[in-house]
């Protein structure tokens, strides 16, 4: 690992003014993605601005329609949560199957949808229950969130504040891992609530998360797996690699959400 | 250098660091506590295992400088001073839940972890995923999952002493 710079800032406005006045810094969440990029020298920043001083980060809320999760908040907070596994128990449940046990107790919702690892759960959960993300100075639609593969709509000094997640009806998530690293070769998160039917799809895709309308569109007029009978999915902008190709992908996709959809009823 | 000040098993500990030195580094390199393995030094294996305020972490994936005023425990805080080790060592001696012991330390500090935040009480199955970010190489798991089962009924205060293995 180089060395760095390392900045500790108790407040949002602090670690943006710190991120604003130095391009070369990079904000660091919980460093389940950041640290081990470091160790292997594939990043060499100038100063590590480190979140985990800032309390007013971290929190659950739960109000009549919404779940919002503060960025600081670890996967273990928000798995173990009974608001949240009430409200949406999906998405406690993905929460609680993200890395393992000690991966949980670090990382946070914000540092894996800023990150965008197109293996990433969360990224399907915040698509798929068509949620909001606060930042510093906005709020962004998920739809306009991700924008490709470790991209996403965040200026270079934006950081993201919380993720409201309107209440849905109904929503499930079910992931393939991979069976050595358990990183999600695909993952599908079906939901029916405020916005719609929405299918979002992780692991599969070259450019990140997407939404799967077609499989929406037939959700949409019959809530059941076997509406996903006849709905294939594209091999185009699909990952192919040494651990599946396209066509394998691309197959996961249709039976994942099947058991989606069947999971969440 | 940065100066980083901490409660390491219940003692105060300082040291010199760089931003860049690890917790784990910390922790063998600069206080001795060797303990602690460093596996893969790729957050997969488990072999770092410490516990950071209450929480199980992989130490070779936090930085040194994020453990100011941090109350750390290693596997070398958990016997008593007397000797009695904690329940959870007990039983990974009892079942003979390793064999060359290099992910150990790792294990018994994941296991109380995973126990204390489960008191309901874990299956075998549950047991098994919970060790998900632990890798042995050795025995297979099967005597290290029958020691956790053992230990929670001790911890939980469910029995007086730990169920002896069958001989």
């Amino acid at each position: 690992m180089y060395d760095f710079a390392y900045h500790r800032p108790s407040s949002v406005a602090d670690a943006v003014k710190l991120l604003a006045s130095d391009p070369d810094a990079k904000v660091m969440s919980g460093g389940m993605t950041l640290i081990p990029t470091l160790k292997q020298r594939l990043a060499r920043p100038s100063a590590i601005i480190d979140l985990s001083g800032i309390r007013d980060l971290v929190g659950i809320s739960v109000s009549a329609g919404a779940v919002t999760i503060k960025a600081m908040t670890t996967h273990a907070a928000v798995a173990a949560s009974a608001e949240v596994k009430k409200a949406i128990p999906a998405l406690a449940a993905m929460a609680e199957h993200i890395g393992d046990a000690q991966v949980r107790n670090r990382g946070t919702i914000g540092g894996s949808i800023a990150n965008h690892d197109p293996a990433a759960d969360y990224p399907g959960a915040v698509l798929a229950l068509g949620a909001t993300v606060h930042t510093n100075t906005r709020k962004i639609a998920a739809d306009d969130f991700f924008t490709g593969m470790f991209s996403t709509a965040l200026a270079p000094d934006e950081l993201v504040t919380a993720v409201e997640f309107p209440i849905p009806e109904k929503a499930a998530y079910v992931k393939f891992p991979n069976p050595a690293s358990r990183y999600a070769m695909v993952g599908v998160f079906v939901a029916k609530g405020p916005a719609g039917v929405r299918v979002a799809v992780t692991g599969a895709g070259a450019n990140g998360v997407f939404r799967h309308t077609a499989m929406e569109e037939a959700l949409a007029k019959n809530w059941s797996p076997d509406a996903l009978h006849d709905v294939g999915t594209a091999e185009e902008g699909l990952n192919g690699d040494i651990h599946a190709s396209k066509e394998y992908r691309a197959h996961l996709v249709g039976v994942m959400a099947k058991r989606a959809v069947a999971k969440a009823g | 250098m940065p100066k980083v000040s901490l409660t390491v098993n219940g003692k105060p500990a300082s040291a010199e660091v760089e931003n860049r030195t690890l917790l784990v580094e910390l922790l063998r390199e600069h206080l001795r506590l060797t303990g602690t393995h460093v596996g893969c030094d790729t957050s997969q294996c488990g072999a770092c295992v410490v516990h950071v305020n209450g929480a199980s972490v992989k130490s070779c994936t936090m930085l040194a400088v994020q453990c100011e005023g941090a109350e750390v425990v290693t596997i070398e805080g958990l016997a008593a001073p007397d000797g009695t080790l904690h329940p959870m060592q007990e039983a990974f001696r009892e079942y003979h839940a390793l064999q060359c012991g290099f992910c150990t330390p790792g294990m018994v500090m994941s296991a109380i972890d995973l126990v204390q935040r489960n008191p309901q009480g874990l299956s075998d199955r549950e047991i098994r995923e919970g060790l998900e970010g632990n890798l042995c190489r050795c025995t297979g798991y099967h005597n290290i999952v029958r020691a956790i089962a053992a230990a929670q009924q001790v911890m939980h205060g469910k029995v007086k002493e730990l169920p002896r293995a069958a001989e």
